[in-house]
């Protein structure tokens, strides 16, 4: 196995709320390899955008504390980096892209001089330089004239086009690691198949490692080598994509499945998960899952469940007592 | 064969553009241009399309929420769009929307009982606070909510929850029609289930239609009867869901369908990928909108296509319709 780009280790960021302090990113550990995606899958709030935003240290203290574990980029640990050496790491090695571009793109400023900015931050380009580089790179994500491109405003762009801008910002520097949170989720059926396309393009030519961060199971299916499953700040299920698909082991990867309607005969009724996911102040003892699995057993309710090997290939674990073979 | 509920003939909506000190019409967004449809009582109709196509256009036109500019709707053999008022209120009983965000479309300041009992007031269907209390109790149990809810504010609940909750104010007037804008897009997988489980529900036991609007082919595959395929304000296609999934005819709904994600990561599938964006509605291409885009455009079709119908699989009957040059 060649040496990961990325490796994190027990990645645990805690907030303070409401006079608790709650972990909602618990325990995770993951590894990034060049030109594979790594997707992690999970409802909202089950802690896969903090998740990514606590690796690029853009989570806002208070209410975050501090992430603890380890986060190794080239044998440094991203957590004790100072500010100032974190600030040429974010953008440039590690790029991020959004799900709502017009939120994250500046209206009051020019696509061009967002991206001249960058060039100059991190590519130390100037001038002509930084604007050919600029116009390069859009072109390169497929915005027809570039140049004319370069001096319009976001709001002056559709929703892909934004969504394209967003993706030349982070490919400008090319990044080692690209953080793809809900990339697609505001854009049109068609759109999205071009974006993911230019995602999977640009990963090949660079050898860049992905990680998507997505509740659509059919963009797992599309994009994914290694999948994650999350529920409740935790990791329920790791394996390769194709397991995860054909060997789903945790009951709630199950349940998250048996729901989608794309798998269903029409109009029968659909399956759904009992209950709802609980708040993270409210997190069940035992098994998170526990009050609305299918399975539950007396062990489920109390202590932690370790990550147990499923038989079938290497590396696919789960989160569940169902699995324990001693 | 059910009696026909809705029909809508040759809908045109074009929304002016102002320019300068006076305000003076200089274009229009032609967001709805000739649209004809026919929904029949307990049918679904799903309308699918890409943002701009005019899908919310069209759902909020047929309830006159916005005027159209030109062409039909009726309801039940009455064209709403020349309705007095009094005919025009007795009519928004019979017909009702959900919208895609649920939390926007509850007043934050009022309670649920508020809520969803002013509709019930202002329609006389109840005439006491109490029996206000009782009808909202009612509906609140139909939507698989407990009767104290209505007491609360919609911050208090979860998006899964609101939806719930403006469904309930959808069908507390017994209503024929819900236009259902995007209801479920906003949620999550599982959410989205129960809320499609419950849409399925009501329309059994309250015999409800559903103009049921979304970008997303799966959730149209699953619920609706028959779909329509709308681009740029005009319709592409037409068909039942069976058959416009599996045999689409339409260029544009060929492209569409190969869109969607796959379903399993070794599943293969042939992609038609799209040269660019929707056109603007302003200048919208002559002839077939589609032209623009489609990899089998040919000088002819800046002409209006010819509107072929060929015999449709699942209903037996000459009525998958499409416009397109191709045979």
């Amino acid at each position: 196995m060649p040496e990961p780009v990325l490796k994190v280790n027990n990645l645990t960021t805690r907030l303070h709320m409401e006079q608790q302090v709650i972990a909602i990113v618990d325990d995770l550990s993951f590894e990034l390899h060049a030109g594979k995606t790594l997707a992690l899958v999970g409802e909202s709030g089950c802690g896969k955008s903090l998740t990514a935003l606590s690796l690029m240290r853009i989570l806002p203290h208070p209410p975050a504390l501090p992430s603890t574990g380890e986060v190794i980029y080239q044998n440094r640990n991203l957590l004790t980096l100072s500010e100032k050496e974190m600030r040429k790491i974010r953008g440039g090695r590690i790029a991020m892209i959004f799900q709502d571009p017009t939120s994250a793109l500046n209206p009051v400023y020019s696509i061009g001089e967002q991206l001249v900015e960058v060039a100059e931050m991190h590519l130390q380009l100037y001038g002509d330089d930084a604007m050919q580089r600029a116009i390069n790179t859009l072109a390169e994500v497929g915005i027809p004239s570039p140049q004319e491109r370069f001096f319009s405003y976001p709001h002056q762009l559709s929703g892909g086009m934004r969504q394209r801008v967003m993706i030349a910002m982070a490919l400008m520097c090319e990044p080692d690691v690209l953080i793809a949170d809900e990339p697609t989720t505001a854009l049109d059926v068609t759109i999205q198949a071009q974006i993911l396309d230019l995602i999977r393009a640009l990963q090949k030519n660079r050898g860049m490692a992905v990680l998507l961060i997505t509740h659509d199971m059919g963009i797992v299916a599309e994009m994914a080598d290694d999948v994650i499953v999350m529920y409740a700040a935790q990791a329920v299920e790791r394996g390769s994509a194709l397991d995860t698909f054909d060997h789903m082991a945790h009951p709630y990867t199950q349940e998250l499945f048996a729901s989608r309607p794309a798998m269903q005969q029409a109009k029968t009724r659909l399956h759904t998960i009992k209950g709802s996911v609980p708040s993270p102040q409210n997190f069940p003892q035992g098994c998170r899952f526990n009050p609305r699995c299918p399975y539950v057993m007396p062990r489920c309710l109390e202590g932690a469940v370790p990550m147990f090997p499923i038989e079938t290939k290497n590396h696919h674990t789960a989160k569940c007592w169902l699995h324990d073979k001693s | 064969m059910n009696p026909s509920l809705l029909q809508v003939r040759d809908l045109k909506v074009h929304f002016p553009i102002h320019a300068g000190i006076i305000r003076k019409v200089v274009n229009h967004v032609h967001a709805v241009e000739g649209v004809n449809l026919d929904l029949t009582q307990g049918e679904v109709l799903g309308v699918v399309g890409e943002t701009g196509s005019g899908k919310s256009t069209l759902g909020r036109a047929v309830l006159r929420l916005v005027q159209p500019t030109g062409g039909e709707v009726l309801f039940q053999g009455n064209n709403i769009l020349s309705l007095d008022p009094v005919a025009l209120k007795q009519f928004r009983k019979h017909a009702q929307i959900i919208f895609q965000d649920p939390f926007a479309s509850l007043n934050p300041r009022k309670m649920i009982l508020d809520s969803l009992g002013e509709g019930l007031l202002y329609h006389d269907v109840v005439k006491t606070r109490a029996a206000q209390k009782e009808r909202v109790a009612e509906v609140l149990a139909m939507v698989g909510m407990p009767a104290d809810v209505m007491w609360r504010y919609p911050h208090q609940f979860s998006g899964g929850q609101q939806q719930r909750i403006c469904i309930g104010r959808a069908i507390s007037l017994n209503p024929r029609l819900i236009v259902c804008d995007e209801a479920v897009s906003a949620l999550d997988v599982s959410v989205q289930a129960q809320i499609l489980n419950l849409l399925q529900e009501l329309k059994e036991t309250l015999s409800l239609s559903y103009l049921f609007i979304s970008h997303d082919l799966s959730l149209i595959k699953y619920l609706c009867d028959r779909v329509l395929v709308l681009y740029l304000g005009k319709v592409m296609e037409t068909a039942s869901v069976e058959e416009l999934f599996r045999n689409p005819r339409h260029p544009y709904t060929q492209a569409l369908l190969s869109a969607i994600p796959k379903n399993h990561p070794m599943e293969q599938k042939k992609r038609i990928f799209l040269k660019g964006e929707i056109p603007s509605a302003i200048n919208p291409p002559s002839g077939c909108p589609f032209r623009t885009r489609c990899p089998y455009a040919q000088p002819i079709c800046a002409a209006i296509p010819p509107k072929r119908m060929v015999v449709d699989s699942t209903t037996g009957r000459k009525d998958h319709e499409y416009h397109c040059i191709l045979e």
